[in-house]
Formats: structure tokens, sequence, C-alpha cells
């Protein structure tokens, strides 16, 4: 096997890694959640191989100190799924600071470092300690019964000697199983308990009693039984792992004996708990049988993602040359081709059920972004001394890969500035007769064609005052400007704020609310606040389902098209005379019931002619800017809604101040798409734009598209 | 069987060509002769001209799935005791009462690691 193939199967190596570490971190996260942990038995499983994965495949390739220390980890799973210690809060801590090692480990071999991770020797340590110091303090959950079996023990005790009696049932090797296999598998997984090494921990024995007369013989069947010494303290669970394929086809006993010496008076003392103790430990593997495991895997491949984007560019393009076919078949006389017609309508539909199922491919749960925020939240509260809850809802909810990217950081950002300068120290909640502990809210739901995601705290809210002050220092706004509650929220979106009295490592230092506001409208979404003073504050952020595809409005300004984002329509209107105002100034308002929205004349704005300058003979968008500001952009006429594959503007030619992109229409004409808050800003300063060119922009579109 | 160090030959039936080449891979540096198929209609060509010392089969194939490919594995009489995995992934009950009942020997949980596979091929063939 050639060194390609071995790295082929170390990536996908590291990747399943970190899915399982996220997975046992999940699973210790909820068992975390408990204050006492008691129906944790399926939990553990999972954890168990979860770190038994990873172990293995760090061995065969060699990562030394991954193995050991997953050795360790893996150990302390076992004594708890085998109920050799219960477990504890404090366990709980020691493995998710154990995982959290893990994943250090895991990411260093995957960037061949080879420094050990620091709390490497330290946590090695707690973890074998974990797990010999059994039966101390408040593990040992049995009322003090000192007959209490193997907890008590040290697992290198070699006053134990178990007896296993295995009875094959005579059709055990009808499909394939050995007895003789079966045992040497059972030597090899004692041998970790051998004591001192001698190779007399294993002897095996065959029972021939109930071997048949030769004439009742069949042949093939087994009528052999065995009974095998172990010394050592090897769990039972590890025995019948040995047996596992044929469980159903044989009976195993297993006798535990004490000392060599008192084996008589012991077998007899004992004789009650040990019965017990088997009793017990099958009950509990029936018990174990009868749980439904829930599944958590599901058939799926992995397929590299630039082959997905591929994909979904040329559904893309198929999406607009099919489109063309439409307009072609309309507009040209096929009045008796009532075949081809049909033909190419049930195409679209085709067309669009292929689109929506590439989409889907690329689409994921957003659980994956949210699944790091509750260790975020927990570990920022230790740090600051609050206590935070976070909850989740709609984690299912799903959004396209390429959004989901871009999404993480500025919603952890945002939990973090909530955690930080949203909720109060428990000793303020307490004084303000709310819970000790602060709550963070975090949802996903689709909406009308976007995502909403929405962070909502209980916490103190926006300190308005304190925004006011500190943006007047800042030379942001000036003193005398009257702000409403609303804009004085949105404060916090402008460069260089920062309300925290020394710039915390946490949320401070320059990663401000207008990083993550550009990150958001860099994926063409917004940002939405509403804060109560002492109640606590809501972020709403909207997204669109997707980059690569946007639904949009197609208007008409004169000859020319333009879309405009779904998203950002508020409504749209014929607007009567009387709402129309002008200015001083020379800018247009609409009263639009009790609000003021300024007019923007697109034909002006883009130099196009032959426009509809009168609004009332018009048509009025209002859409509304990521800030909240709303403005009306006068246009023609509304074409109707479409869903529009984006190109871009910059790759083709370049960018343009008012436009974020543009599409090729149906009829094989390019479409501006309007970038709205560009056309506020724009639209405030009064300038004109270069929008003249946009015709030879169009013209570059289509070259490039065409060829 | 005992101490006959002879060359063991696994026939593995996956769609997957990664699980095939690791499969392979695996079992070929410990010393096993690999053969591989696509899925069970291919498998049971190899079968007609080969006998594997075990067979590991995905459940989930074109053309024919495992569990049917299992049965006719054992209808066919040399092969009525080969050992046969199934490579799974789920650990239900359910799906290991499907496997002993189709006739299979035991199973791997799927992601496996090497080594695992290398303990469950050497438990059920030696």
């Amino acid at each position: 096997m050639s060194a390609q193939n071995l790295d082929h199967f170390k990536k996908i190596y590291f990747e399943e890694c970190f899915e399982l570490l996220m997975n046992a971190e999940n699973q210790l996260m909820d068992l975390s959640a408990d204050e006492n942990p008691t129906n944790y038995l399926e939990s553990i499983h999972a954890i168990f191989r979860c770190i038994h994965s990873i172990k293995g495949g760090g061995g065969t390739f060699g990562f030394t100190d991954l193995v050991n220390f997953a050795h360790a980890y893996e150990t302390l799973l076992d004594y708890l799924r085998d109920e050799r210690i219960h477990l504890t809060h404090d366990l709980v801590t020691l493995m998710l600071r154990a995982n959290d090692l893990l994943e250090d480990l895991a990411t260093n071999a995957k960037e061949e470092d080879e420094v050990r991770p620091h709390g490497f020797d330290e946590l090695l340590d707690l973890l074998k300690q974990a797990v010999d110091a059994q039966g101390h303090g408040k593990e040992v959950n049995q009322g003090g019964n000192t007959n209490t079996l193997i907890s008590h023990e040290n697992i290198l005790d070699t006053n134990v000697t178990k007896v296993v009696t295995f009875i094959p049932k005579p059709n055990l090797m009808r499909y394939g199983n050995e007895p003789l296999l079966i045992l040497r598998e059972l030597k090899r997984l004692v041998n970790d308990f051998n004591p001192d090494g001698s190779e007399d921990f294993f002897k095996v024995e065959c029972l021939v009693e109930s071997l048949p007369s030769l004439d009742n013989f069949i042949s093939g069947e087994c009528y052999l039984t065995w009974k095998i010494t172990i010394q050592g303290n090897c769990p039972d669970t590890t025995i019948h792992e040995a047996f596992e394929f044929v469980e159903d086809d044989c009976e195993i006993s297993i006798q535990e004996e004490r000392n060599a010496e008192n084996i008589q008076t012991n077998e007899n003392d004992d004789e009650s708990p040990h019965a017990a103790q088997d009793k017990l430990t099958l009950a509990l593997q029936n018990k174990e049988k009868e749980t439904p495991k829930r599944d958590d895997t599901v058939q799926s491949i992995r397929v590299d993602l630039d082959r997905i984007d591929r994909l979904v560019n040329t559904v893309g393009e198929m999406v607009i040359k099919q489109a063309m076919l439409i307009d072609q078949a309309n507009s040209a006389e096929l009045s008796g081709q009532n075949e081809l017609i049909k033909g190419l309508q049930e195409l679209t539909q085709h067309t669009r059920d292929l689109q929506e199922s590439v989409m889907a491919i690329r689409a994921q749960p957003v659980k994956t972004v949210f699944a790091r925020l509750p260790k975020i939240v927990r570990e920022l509260g230790l740090e600051l001394s609050k206590d935070v809850r976070i909850e989740m809802s709609g984690e299912n909810t799903e959004i396209d890969k390429t959004v989901i990217e871009r999404l993480g950081e500025p919603l952890i950002h945002m939990i973090r500035n909530a955690v930080d300068h949203g909720i109060e120290t428990p000793d303020e909640r307490i004084k303000n007769s709310k819970n000790p502990h602060g709550t963070i809210h975090v949802s996903a739901e689709h909406r009308s064609g976007r995502i909403v995601i929405q962070i909502e705290d209980d916490g103190r809210g926006i300190n308005r005052e304190k925004v006011l002050e500190k943006a007047i220092k800042n030379n942001l706004i000036s003193e005398s400007t009257s702000l409403s509650d609303e804009e004085i929220d949105q404060l916090i979106f402008l460069p260089g704020f920062s309300t925290a009295a020394q710039v915390s490592n946490i949320s401070g230092r320059g990663v401000g609310m207008d990083v993550v506001r550009k990150s958001i409208q860099a994926l063409g979404g917004r940002i939405n606040i509403q804060s109560n003073v002492g109640k606590g504050s809501c972020f709403q952020l909207m997204l669109p389902l997707t980059l690569a595809v946007l639904d949009g409005m197609l208007i008409s300004v004169g000859e020319q098209c333009y879309i405009v984002p779904l998203i950002n329509i508020i409504e749209t209107i014929r607007p009567s005379l009387e709402s129309i105002r002008n200015l001083v100034g020379g800018n247009d308002i609409l009263q639009l019931r009790k609000e003021i929205i300024p007019l923007v004349y697109l034909h002006r704005m883009f130099s196009v002619e032959n426009a509809i300058t009168d609004p009332t003979k018009g048509i009025v968008v209002v859409v509304e800017t990521e800030g909240g500001e709303k403005i009306g952009l006068v246009v023609d006429e509304m074409l109707g809604q479409q869903q529009v594959v984006i190109k871009s503007l910059e790759a083709n030619y370049t960018a343009i101040n008012g436009i974020s992109g543009a599409t090729i229409l149906g009829n094989g004409r390019v479409a501006l798409i309007l970038d709205i808050s560009a056309l506020k800003q724009t639209n405030k300063t009064g300038q004109d734009n270069k929008a003249k060119s946009k015709s030879k922009a169009e013209k570059n579109i289509d070259q490039v598209s065409h060829s | 069987m005992g101490n006959i160090n002879m060359t063991r030959t696994v026939l593995t039936v996956d769609d997957s060509k990664t699980i095939r080449e690791m499969v392979s891979f695996t079992l070929t540096t410990a010393g096993y002769n690999v053969l591989e198929a696509e899925d069970g209609v291919q498998a049971l060509k190899v079968l007609e001209s080969n006998q594997p010392n075990l067979v590991i089969t995905d459940l989930n194939m074109p053309n024919m799935d495992g569990l049917t490919l299992i049965k006719k594995i054992r209808e066919m009489g040399q092969f009525s005791s080969t050992p046969i995995l199934m490579l799974t992934t789920e650990n239900t009950d359910e799906r290991k009462n499907e496997g002993r009942s189709a006739g299979a020997t035991g199973w791997i949980v799927k992601p496996f690691d090497p080594e695992k596979l290398l303990q469950v091929v050497t438990k059920v063939c030696g």
C-alpha cells in the first residue's frame, strides 16, 4: 500500500475522530447537566464506543501519546460501563477535560506536532487514579455492604479466580463459529488482566460428560463443554465479549472464587452474594438489551465539497438555460406543438426538483454550529463567576453549508457578548429579584424563505446611557443628536465601539459588533436588536437560505431590469399624490401610515432613460436595510418573483456601488441585483454613480457566460 | 486448523471502494489473502471458483443486499459453515437477529478500527 493511500486513510480517520469527539462531548455535556447522574449507562456505552474507535484508529497510524491517553480514558469508561465504579459529577468533569485533551492530541497528530499538549501528564494520572481509587467517598452507592463485589477490589488482585463454564448448544458451530477460536479470543482478552504475566493465568479443561453415544452423533454438532479457570480479576463483561457471537447458542456461567487456600469456606460464605452478583450482572445485561438503543448512525457517504460546488454551479446554469428555453418557446410560434410545450413545462418541474435536491445536499442542520456553544457558555461563565445556562431549539433547521461555515464566528461572538455584557453576576440578579442563573436561548427556524436565528438573554439589556456616552466620546455621533432607543442600540454596530472598561480578551479587542454585522451582511443577511433595560436583549439574525441562489423580485426601470432581494422587501405600493412630499433640498419622501420613508429614484441612481419619474404612476417598493432603515425604491413595474442564480460582478467586471451581483434572466438579458444598504448610503450622500457602465457590464457577463 | 500456518483467504464484499481498500489493506498486512467484490452478485461469481476461509460483507449494496447474499452462500454446500461476518452500522438486537437468521457467524460494527477487525477475523477464522 502506497503512502498516498495511507494519507487518504489518515484523512478519513481524522474526520471521523473529530466527529466522535464531538459526539462524546455532547453526551458528556448532557450528563453534566445532571446533579446526580443515575440513568447514564447508555450514554457511557456510547462514549466508550467513541473513544474506543479513536484509540483503534490511532493505533493503526502509530499515534502513541494519543493511544496511551485514549487507553486510560477508555479504561475509566470501561469501569463505568461495567459498573465497577459509579458515575459522579466530578468524574463527568474529569472526562470533559480528558475529552478536550484527546481533541488536542488528535489535532497535534493531524498537524504532525510532536509537542505534548499541556495537561497531558496531570490528566493521565487523574484518569488512572479514578480507576484505582474505587469504593472511596460517594462513588459506591450500595449502602455500605461490605460484601459488595468487585468494586472494592484492586484490579490486580491475584486472589481472585474466575471459573467460566461454557456449555455450547449442539448447533453452535452451524454458522461457522468455532469454540477453539472463541477460547483463544477469551485468552487474549483476559490477558490484559493477567497480574503477574504467568502462563498459568488461563487453564482450559474439556468436559465430556454430555457426549451422546456414537449412534446419536450428528456431525457438525457440538457436544463438548469447557471449564476455563482464569486468574486475576477480569470483568465479567470482558469474558462475555469473547462469546458475543454465540450468546444465544450457549450457556455461560461465571463463578468467582476468592482465596485459593480458603476455597472451600469462601465458596460457601460468598455463595449468595456471588450468585446475586451474577444474577445482577445478567439482569443488567438483559436490561441493557431491552433499553432501546438510540441509533444515531445513518447511512451516508462522504463527498468532497468541490464536487458538490461544481454540481450546484452546473445545476444553476441548467436552471438559467432551461428558463431561456421556456422563454423562447413561448415567444416562438408553437401553437401546434403541444407536446413540445408540455415537455418543456415538465422539464421545468424536473429542473426545480433537481435544484432543490442538490441544494439539500449541501444543507446541514444548524446543530453543527450550535454544538460548540454550550461549552463556550460554560467556560466563560466559570471564568467570569457567572451562572449562565444555554438553551437551544431548532437545531435541526437546515442551512446551506456555505452559510453555516461563516455563521460560526459571529454567533460565538454574540454569545460571548451576552455572557460578558448581558448576563449579570448572581448577586446582582438576586438583588433584582431574578433567578441567580441567567439563560441564553438560541433558536433557529425557517420563516418565509429565510433562516431566522435568535439569541435571547434575560440579562440586563443594553445600557443605553453608557452606549450613548461611549459613542459621543469616540466621536461617532455628535452630542446634540437625539436618537430613539432603537437608534441607540444600533450604535453598537459602529466600528471601534466597545463599552468594556478594559478590553477583556473575551469579547473585546476590536472584534466588535461591527465585524459581526459585516459578516452577516456578507452572507446577505441582517441583524435586528430588541432590548429592554433590566429584562434582557434579543438579537435576530435573518439569513438567506443559500448564497448561490437568491429569491428576488424582478422590477423594471425604463428598459432595464433589476432584482430586489426578497429578504429586504417590506411591501410594495402605488402611492397616492397626498402621500408624497417634496422636501427642501430635492429629496422626496413617502408618508406611509405613521412612517416617513425617503424615496430613491432608481432611474436617477443608474441614469436610466425613458423611465417613469412620477412615483404615483409607478410602484414604490419599500425595502429595509440591515440596520432596519427603510427606503422606498421608485420603479416602473413589478415583473414577478424569481429565483435567480447569483453571478459575481467583481469576477466578471468590477464592483459597482449599489449593486451586489448579477444574474441572467430567462430571456438572456442581464439583471443587476440591488444592494439595498449601499443604495441607502449613496442616496444619503446624493452621489451619482457610474451605472452608465452598466451596459458594458451586461455585455461582459453575456460574453463570459456564453463562452 | 491448529498450528498449520496456512494463508487464509478472505472475501470482502462492499460497494464502497474505501471500505474494501481498508479491509484489504488491514488484512493483507496481517498476512491474509484478500479477494474483493462490489456486491452480492459479484461475490457469488467469485465464490464459483474460489474457496475463501471467510466472507466479510456489507449489508446495504446494490443488485443484491448482504442478507440475501448470506442466505445464498449458506445454500451452497461447500460454504454452509464458512464464517461470514456482516459489516453493519447498527448494533441493534434486531440487526443481529436478522443476521443470525440469515446465517451470519458474527458482525463488525462500522466504522471499525483495524485492530478490532483483526480481532474479530481471528475469532471466527483463525
